[in-house]
This record gives C-alpha cells, sequence and structure tokens, in this order.
C-alpha cells in the first residue's frame, strides 16, 4: 500500500518582551527559579491580569507578515486545568475570536519547488511554569520564573506531507520571528516548541486518517526523527491489522520512537469561558497601519531581491535569506567585497562549514563581515589566488587580524612577476624532464589530463602564490614549443 | 464615642474634641466587650490599629487635614490587608496572610483610616446569611437569634451594633444591600468599574464590586470617596473621574423621576415591607419627587442566569486554592491528586463546594451553550431592560429584600430559598449599575430596606436621595436594645 503522510503543526513561540504577558516582571531566561514571579505570576488571591501592549503589538506583527487577517476584537478565555506548575488553575489563552486569523507562508522545498502553507490561526496566551523533578529527593520542585511569559501559538493547516516539509515550514517560521524580532527562536532554551499532528491515509483517500499529536519537540533534527518514527509506528500498525487511536504522544529521542502520554478519553475538558478580568481588546486599523509600516523586509521580499539584485540563484538566495542576520552579513559582505556571487559562495560555503564546525551562529562569528569583504577585495585585485584565500580566513578565523595584515606578515602575496613566473617553471620542467617527454609524446586527450600535473607542480614549487592564470598560459607555451 | 457617625467622628478629629488614639481605644474596648454575642469580626487588629491611629494623630498635629484622617474602619475580610490574615471567611485561608493591600485597604490607610480588624463574612462571599463561615455564624443585632444577612454580614453588624462606624463590603448580587437592608443600614455597591477589584479575592468577577456600610448616607459618601477612583492594576477598572459625593446631597428632589416595576411587587414579597416601601415613595413623593410604574420584562429570569454566571466564575476563581503554594494543605497527600482532592475537600465548606460543582457543570463540554452562553444572553437583555427604563426615569425604586431577617438555620437546608432572597438585588450586578439600599421602618421588630438603582456613575444621585429621605426619616438613627 502506498501511503500519504498528513501533518499539521502547532509552534509555541516565546514573544521577546521585555515583561510578562499580564504581569510586570521580567522574563529573562535561566535566573534563579521564582525571582522572577510576581504576586499574579504566583496566581496569589485577589490578583488581577493586565495586558501587555507589546505582545499584542508582536502578534500583530507576526499576522501581517503572514497575510492573516487581524482579528479586530479580540477575546481572552480561560482554559480551565489544574497542574502544579499552572498556579492560577488556568490558563489565559485564546478560543474563540484570536488575534491571528487565516493566512500562509510559502516554503522552499529542497526540489527547488515552492509549497504553501495555509496557517488557520495564531493566539496569545501566557506560559506555565516549570516542574522541577530532580534534585529535590522525591519531590518535584515549581519554578514560576516562566509562568507569564507570551506565547504565540502558531497553529498550520494540516498542509504538510513529509517530515521534511514539517521542517521547512519550522525552519521558515523561525526565521520570519526572528525577522520580525518577536522571538529569539532559541530552541533548546524552548523559546520556540512544536506539536506535531501526524496521520497517514491510503494515497488517494481525501478524508484524513487519525491523527497523533507529538508533544512538544523542540529541535529541526527531532521535528524530523520524531515525525518519521511516529509514520512508520502508524504504517506498521495499520499494516499489522491495527487501527490507530487519537491521543496524544512524546518523543523520546534517545530510543528515537514515540510513546503514548494520553488518550483522547483522558484529555481534559478545559472549560473554556471569556476572562472577565480583561476587556476585549479591540485592535484599530490605524494601529495596524503604524505596525505595517514599521515592518522589516521579510524573507520571500529578501530572496526576490537578492536574485534580480545580485543575480544569485534561487537556491542561493534562499539559504542566504534564511535567517536575518546571514542576510546582514552577506550584504555587508558584497558591499565591502564588491562581487555577490563570490560573497554568496564565501558565506555559504567556507564561513558555513566554519560555523558549523565550531556550532555556533553567524552573528557570533569569529570573521566578520568587514573581513571578510576585505579579503574579497584582495582575491579581485588578484593579491591572492582562491586558494590562498583559504589560508588567510582561516588565519583571520583565528583571530590572526585582517587580510591585509595577514598577507603582508605571511607573505602570502601572490606573485605575478612574468620573469620570477618564468624562471620557476623553467625550473620545474627541468626537474621532470621525464614528465615533460612523456607529454610531448601523447595525444591531444592525454595531455589535457597531464597538464593538470604540471600546474599543481608549479603551485606547489611557489607555495601557492604564482598567479594561476599567469601559470597557465606561460606553461602552455613552454610545452607546446 | 460609638454614636457617633463618621461625619461626626471627622468633625470631632478636626476641632480636636479627642484623638483617634483615644477613639481608637473605646472601639476596641467596645468591639472586645460586645463582639463575642455578634461574631462579627474575625480578626481585630488592636497592635495595627492603634500604631495608625498615632500616626494619624501625629499627621493632624503636623497639619494635615482629611475627613478620613484617624476615623476607623474594618474590612471585610476578602480584602487582602499586607501582613494581616485575610481568610475569606474560609478554612482554605485560615493560616493566609496577605502579602499585600487591596488597592481598597491601601487608599483608606494612606487617608489616614484606622484598620480595626477584619469582619466575618460568608465563606468566599458566596451566601446571604453570613452562615457559611468557617468562623461561625454572625448574629443580627436586632434580634441575636436572626442572620444578619450576608455575605457581608460581619460588616454590617458591627455597623449596626455601633462597634464602629463603617465597615467596606463587597456586593455580587446583593452582599452589600441585602446585609445592610437586613440590619437598618445604608449600602451602596458601586457601579461596576467604579472601585478597584485588586486584592479583592474574587468570587465571580464580573460581578463582584466593593463598597461602603455605614448608618448614614452621608457617610456612605465620606468612605466612597475614599475607595473609588481608576487603578491600573484592575483591568475592569473604569478610567472616569470621581465626582465629590458629598457635594449634592442637599440637591433638591423637585421633579425627579423614581420608577416602580411592577414586577417588583408581585407574589413572594412580605406584603407588610410593601407597605413600608409605599411609605418612603409617599416621603420623596413629598419631597418633589414624581412617580410612575415601569416594567422589568426579564427580571424573572435574573436568579436563574445569575447562579449559572456567578458559580462558572467562581468554579474558575477558586482553582488556585489547590493547596500548592498557600492557604490550607491536606495532612500527608499520598500523591498530586490526593492533594488536590483532599485540600479542596477539606478547605472549602458545603456552599462553596456546591457552587464550584455547579459551575464547573455549566461551563463543560456539551453544557456550555445552554448554560453559560444562555445566561450571558439574558445578562444582555436585564441590561436592555434597564437602559430603556432610565430612558424615562431617573431612579428605580423597590424592596431590598422581599422578607426581613429570617431565623439563623431556617434556609440553611434550602439553598433554593435562600438564592431567592436575592430577587431584587442581583439585577443591578449583572447589568452592572450602582445600587443603595437604605433604612425604611421595620417589620417584627426587624428592619426592612428599600433600594434605590440609577443609571452608570449616578452613585451621587442615590446618596442625595437617600440623604434627603433620611433628612425627614428617623429609620436610620434607630439603634438595637443592648447596643
Amino acid at each position: 500500500m502506498q501511503w500519504e503522510v498528513v501533518i499539521g503543526l502547532e509552534i509555541h513561540t516565546q514573544l521577546a518582551t521585555q515583561s510578562k504577558i499580564f504581569s510586570g516582571s521580567a522574563t529573562t531566561f535561566g535566573s534563579e527559579p521564582n525571582t522572577q514571579a510576581s504576586l499574579v505570576d504566583l496566581g496569589m488571591p485577589g490578583v488581577l491580569p493586565v495586558l501587555n501592549q507589546e505582545a499584542v503589538r508582536m502578534a500583530c506583527m507576526f499576522g501581517l507578515a503572514i497575510d492573516a487577517e487581524i482579528g479586530k476584537r479580540n477575546v481572552f478565555a480561560r482554559k480551565n486545568y489544574f497542574y502544579p506548575d499552572l498556579p492560577k488553575g488556568y490558563q489565559i489563552s485564546q478560543m474563540d475570536l484570536p488575534i491571528v486569523g487565516k493566512g500562509h507562508l510559502d516554503i522552499a522545498l529542497e526540489d527547488g519547488t515552492i509549497k504553501r502553507i495555509g496557517v488557520t490561526r495564531a493566539h496569545l496566551e501566557e506560559d506555565a511554569g516549570k516542574s522541577l523533578h530532580e534534585d529535590f529527593s522525591g519531590s518535584t520542585g515549581i519554578d514560576l520564573n516562566r509562568a507569564g511569559t507570551p506565547l504565540l501559538e502558531i497553529v498550520s493547516e494540516p498542509d504538510m506531507r513529509s517530515a521534511k516539509e514539517a521542517v521547512a515550514y519550522v525552519k521558515a517560521i523561525h526565521a520570519l520571528v526572528r525577522y520580525l524580532g518577536i522571538c529569539d527562536g532559541n530552541m533548546a532554551e524552548g523559546s520556540l516548541r512544536c506539536d506535531c499532528n501526524v496521520s497517514i491515509r491510503p494515497k488517494g483517500q481525501t478524508e484524513f486518517g487519525t491523527r497523533c499529536e507529538i508533544k512538544n519537540v523542540n529541535s529541526f533534527r527531532f521535528i524530523e526523527r520524531a515525525i518519521n518514527s511516529e509514520i512508520q509506528r502508524q504504517i506498521d500498525l495499520i499494516e499489522d491489522g491495527g487501527k490507530v487511536i487519537q491521543e496524544t504522544r512524546l518523543y523520546d529521542p534517545n530510543k528515537d520512537e514515540t510513546r503514548s502520554m494520553r488518550s483522547k478519553e483522558e484529555a481534559n475538558d478545559y472549560r473554556y469561558f471569556p476572562d472577565p478580568d480583561l476587556l476585549p481588546v479591540v485592535i484599530e486599523d490605524s494601529f495596524l497601519e503604524t505596525i505595517r509600516a514599521g515592518l522589516p523586509e521579510l524573507p520571500p521580499q529578501k530572496v526576490e531581491r537578492f536574485q534580480s539584485q545580485y543575480g544569485l540563484s534561487a537556491y542561493d538566495a534562499n539559504v542566504l535569506a534564511s535567517s536575518r542576520e546571514q542576510a546582514d552579513y552577506f550584504e555587508q559582505v558584497v558591499k565591502i567585497g564588491g562581487d555577490a556571487k563570490l560573497a554568496a559562495n564565501w558565506v555559504m560555503v567556507e564561513l558555513g562549514s566554519l560555523l558549523n564546525k565550531l556550532g555556533i551562529e553567524i552573528d557570533q562569528s569569529p570573521v566578520s563581515a568587514e573581513q571578510l569583504g576585505g579579503m574579497l577585495l584582495r582575491i579581485r585585485d588578484n593579491t591572492i589566488s582562491g586558494k590562498i584565500a583559504k589560508t588567510v580566513f582561516e588565519a583571520m578565523a583565528a583571530g590572526e587580524g585582517d587580510a591585509d595584515s595577514i598577507i603582508e606578515s605571511k607573505g602570502l602575496k601572490q606573485v605575478t612577476d612574468t620573469g620570477a613566473i618564468d624562471k620557476m617553471l623553467d625550473e620545474m620542467l627541468a626537474a621532470n624532464a621525464e614528465q615533460v617527454e612523456q607529454y610531448r609524446a601523447a595525444d591531444e586527450a592525454k595531455r589535457g589530463k597531464m597538464f593538470g600535473f604540471f600546474v599543481g607542480q608549479a603551485m606547489k614549487a611557489s607555495k601557492g602564490k604564482a598567479n594561476p592564470g599567469q601559470v597557465n598560459q606561460l606553461l602552455k607555451a613552454k610545452l607546446e614549443g | 464615642m460609638h454614636q457617633l457617625t463618621l461625619a461626626e467622628i471627622a468633625r470631632g478629629l478636626a476641632d480636636k474634641s479627642f484623638s483617634s488614639e483615644e477613639l481608637t481605644g473605646a472601639l476596641l474596648a467596645r468591639i472586645k466587650q460586645l463582639d463575642p454575642q455578634l461574631n462579627s469580626f474575625i480578626s481585630v487588629t488592636e497592635e495595627l490599629a492603634l500604631g495608625q491611629a498615632r500616626a494619624a494623630d501625629a499627621r493632624r498635629a503636623a497639619g494635615e487635614t482629611g475627613t478620613l484622617l484617624g476615623a476607623p474602619i474594618a474590612h471585610k475580610d476578602l480584602f487582602c490587608t499586607n501582613g494581616v490574615r485575610t481568610s475569606c471567611g474560609s478554612k482554605m485561608l485560615d493560616n493566609f496572610k496577605a502579602p499585600y493591600d487591596a488597592t481598597v485597604v491601601a487608599k483608606l490607610a494612606e487617608a489616614g483610616m484606622v484598620t480595626l480588624g477584619k469582619t466575618n463574612m460568608d465563606e468566599f462571599a458566596m451566601g446571604s446569611a453570613n452562615e457559611s463561615s468557617h468562623y461561625g455564624a454572625v448574629k443580627n443585632p436586632w434580634n441575636l437569634e436572626h442572620v444578619p444577612g450576608g455575605s457581608s454580614g460581619g460588616s454590617a453588624a458591627a455597623v449596626a451594633a455601633r462597634l464602629l462606624p463603617v465597615t467596606t463590603g463587597t456586593d455580587t448580587g446583593g452582599s452589600i444591600r441585602q446585609p445592610a437592608a437586613l440590619t437598618n443600614l445604608t449600602g451602596l455597591k458601586p457601579t461596576y468599574g467604579r472601585v478597584s477589584r485588586w486584592g479583592m479575592i474574587a468570587y465571580a468577577s464580573s460581578l463582584d464590586q466593593g463598597g461602603p456600610l455605614a448608618r448614614t448616607a452621608e457617610d456612605c459618601a465620606l468612605l466612597l470617596q475614599g475607595m473609588a477612583g481608576f487603578d491600573a492594576k484592575d483591568s475592569t477598572s473604569i478610567d472616569e473621574p470621581v465626582p465629590d459625593y458629598s457635594a449634592n446631597l442637599n440637591a433638591s428632589l423637585q421633579g425627579l423621576r423614581i420608577g416602580l416595576p411592577k414586577e417588583y411587587f408581585g407574589a413572594g414579597l412580605d406584603p407588610r415591607i410593601a407597605e413600608l416601601v409605599q411609605a418612603s415613595v409617599k416621603e420623596l413623593e413629598k419631597l418633589g419627587a414624581v412617580v410612575k410604574e415601569i416594567s422589568l420584562p426579564n427580571m424573572q429570569h435574573a436568579i436563574p442566569a445569575y447562579y449559572v454566571i456567578a458559580p462558572a466564575e467562581a468554579s474558575s476563581n477558586l482553582s488556585r486554592f489547590d493547596g500548592v503554594r498557600f492557604g490550607y494543605r491536606c495532612e500527608e497527600p499520598k500523591d498530586l491528586t490526593d492533594l488536590y482532592k483532599r485540600s479542596r475537600g477539606e478547605g472549602f465548606g458545603a456552599e462553596v463546594q456546591r457552587r464550584i460543582m455547579v459551575g464547573t457543570y455549566a461551563l463543560s463540554a456539551g453544557y456550555y451553550d445552554a448554560y453559560y452562553v444562555k445566561a450571558q444572553q439574558i445578562r444582555r437583555l436585564i441590561k436592555n431592560d434597564f437602559m430603556a427604563a432610565f430612558e424615562g426615569v431617573d431612579l428605580i425604586l423597590g424592596p431590598t429584600t422581599p422578607n426581613p431577617a429570617w431565623k439563623l438555620g431556617a434556609k440553611s437546608s434550602d439553598p433554593v430559598a435562600a438564592y431567592l432572597e436575592d430577587v431584587y438585588t442581583i439585577t443591578a450586578n449583572l447589568a452592572g449599575l450602582p445600587g443603595l439600599s437604605m433604612p425604611a421602618g421595620f417589620v417584627d421588630g426587624l428592619p426592612v430596606g428599600v433600594q434605590l438603582l440609577a443609571p452608570y456613575f449616578q452613585e451621587g444621585r442615590l446618596l442625595n436621595v437617600a440623604h434627603r429621605y433620611q433628612q425627614v426619616t428617623d429609620w436610620h438613627t434607630r439603634a438595637p436594645n443592648g447596643f
């Protein structure tokens, strides 16, 4: 049987407000437990919530960026359930009238095609605290620092058909919220978390299969692995004559499997109702227009511009625009270095693998955009070859200064003096007299291959500093002669 | 000294006839002597009071003036008071010392009022007899075998017994006006949003409103002046300027249009109360008011709507009492579910548990539309009835309660009978309107109240009418025997 996979995602993004959504407490990550928990966050008797307007503004930015309708009249609702890290016994969220309505986001697939993913809605809510199960000798500790941190829960349509598409969508959301500056995107700290709804159906069938929800997956890699392992579990189950039951599951990365957390029957009845402590929030058109006017250039526009302005391929433009920091870095390199294609290559290939190796993000890069741009200038004016540039780049990465001083101190300046190159080639050919004989005896096809050998020897002899163009030209003349 | 009203105390303190410390000492002694009969206080904050009294005297000596400076007050025990037990009349919060002041408490303390203590109340403000308190029932000073009304029963009994001149109360379905009526006081429930709810432990958030209890309308005006105002910490508080409530107390009632809802005078109303209400109408007519009959056709639906909305909100508001961070925690919980079940089962009394269950049911999947949504629709209809009525009248008048105070225990086995006592008061909460109850006579030696309702933010008009009425009647000056 051919199976089709259907995936919908709920992404919880922590909004990067200075204070919490309903109290004045700070939202800094990693503080001592309960040092950022005010009377309101503790759910003390008699306290009342006051909405942080900044969270509303950020949610509107997101809505406008995905072309969604913004709810003119917003109602906060209480979602009631008991849990020790939920101090009030209810979470303030939105139910019937969310702030962001239907919108969409385009994702670039690996085959170069673009797919549009629908966003059903996005609503504001407060985060819960954390239960700490270690270090309390059998008891559970409660840290309410996170309680009340604003979240934007982004719910997609079931539009994704593979784990790869799901990851591409999460990456696109991740890039977007960072472009907008409304979320730091730090998945390790839980700033962006994902619930994955997964079902399968026979290819060609129109109705959906029974879905399972994998809760709280917090890295791109785990999202892909969790979904794939869940797909396999569902296929195995059905092909063995079983049935998928609707339930919530957890992904265990160590065993690479999902396991049941609770079934639909055990699910809470959250008894949503409008929170009487908060008045409906009315969003005026003028407020939205101000936000719209202040929106930064977003990934789709940036990709388009990179192609038209710099002549980059769609793929390169997409990779470079995948984060605001990378795009900005690239443009800074171009501004100094002048050659966009060369800059794109260096940013994506050499810098990319360096950052990867170091496990850091581009904003922490040891080589600044100014340094890299300065080095490209030296490639372009033939001071160094592309090969020597790698040596220069490594030195810059090691903190040895900018390109010019490294070229100077290490004596990496390219040799362009025809006389010097001529002399060096003569010495090299003399040392390889046998090969020269063979070359001259060979046919055209063989010669092509052997020519590379001489170029290699020449570059080696000059320690890479000889201008490769000149070497080619002179060598050809000498061998043919 | 205990016979003095707040206005008289203000004058006495201003002309140095007595100091706040003297007054406070005298009232504390009187509370100690008489309250055991009434049980109107849960906590008497003697040290706090004497300290505040001395501070107030010092402020006055330094030249400060102010009507409330040095005057005594007691707060219903759901107003959080920093460092003082704030119990809500519940075992659940018997061990809870509030870590902050409610806005009302803070404002009155800043104005220099002296907190004598925290008054008894129905548990979590749920009740109209003050019999559901963990600290025992409050007795009506007019007849110790009768209830004082609720849920602000302690606040009412204390003022009626002249233990102090004024107290704060809260009114969710009549909890200021009904005990005021049953103990011969003037009690005012302000417009929803007029008085901050920050620090006022919630029963039903969309209905709760704090307000003053006093013997006279004049005193209510003085105390409300100190309580009212916008508070950024309460999102439902309304940013509307606070008028001088004492300025128009003596304004003429000439031409004032009073509406009598015909639905108020049907079955269920004690005919003797109906007569007293009519007599009060005659007095107001003599003062120049014009009376006409009006209709509030949806009034009959108010009690069912209230008993869906209030418990629904309460079921959620009271979820925070879970034994985890504060309040009562059961002994030796064996797991989390056991901790929740027993802490709440043991910490909450029967009426609170009943309302939590009713409210949980009303919000449950499959019932929400039939109960909660329907009740909210009724609420809108009731509000519309009032809006239509206020097109033609300036004030609505009727009985505050259908019956005078009943005997302790008489209705405790029949909650619905007790709920019906709220029939005249609940609509003002559902609509968010201001309402006032004032003394209007006696039946079998028990006080009877007349209720006045006005359009939004017309507290001044209510106080004006009640004050003019109190200038020509003496019901409000009568004191219970032995007090």
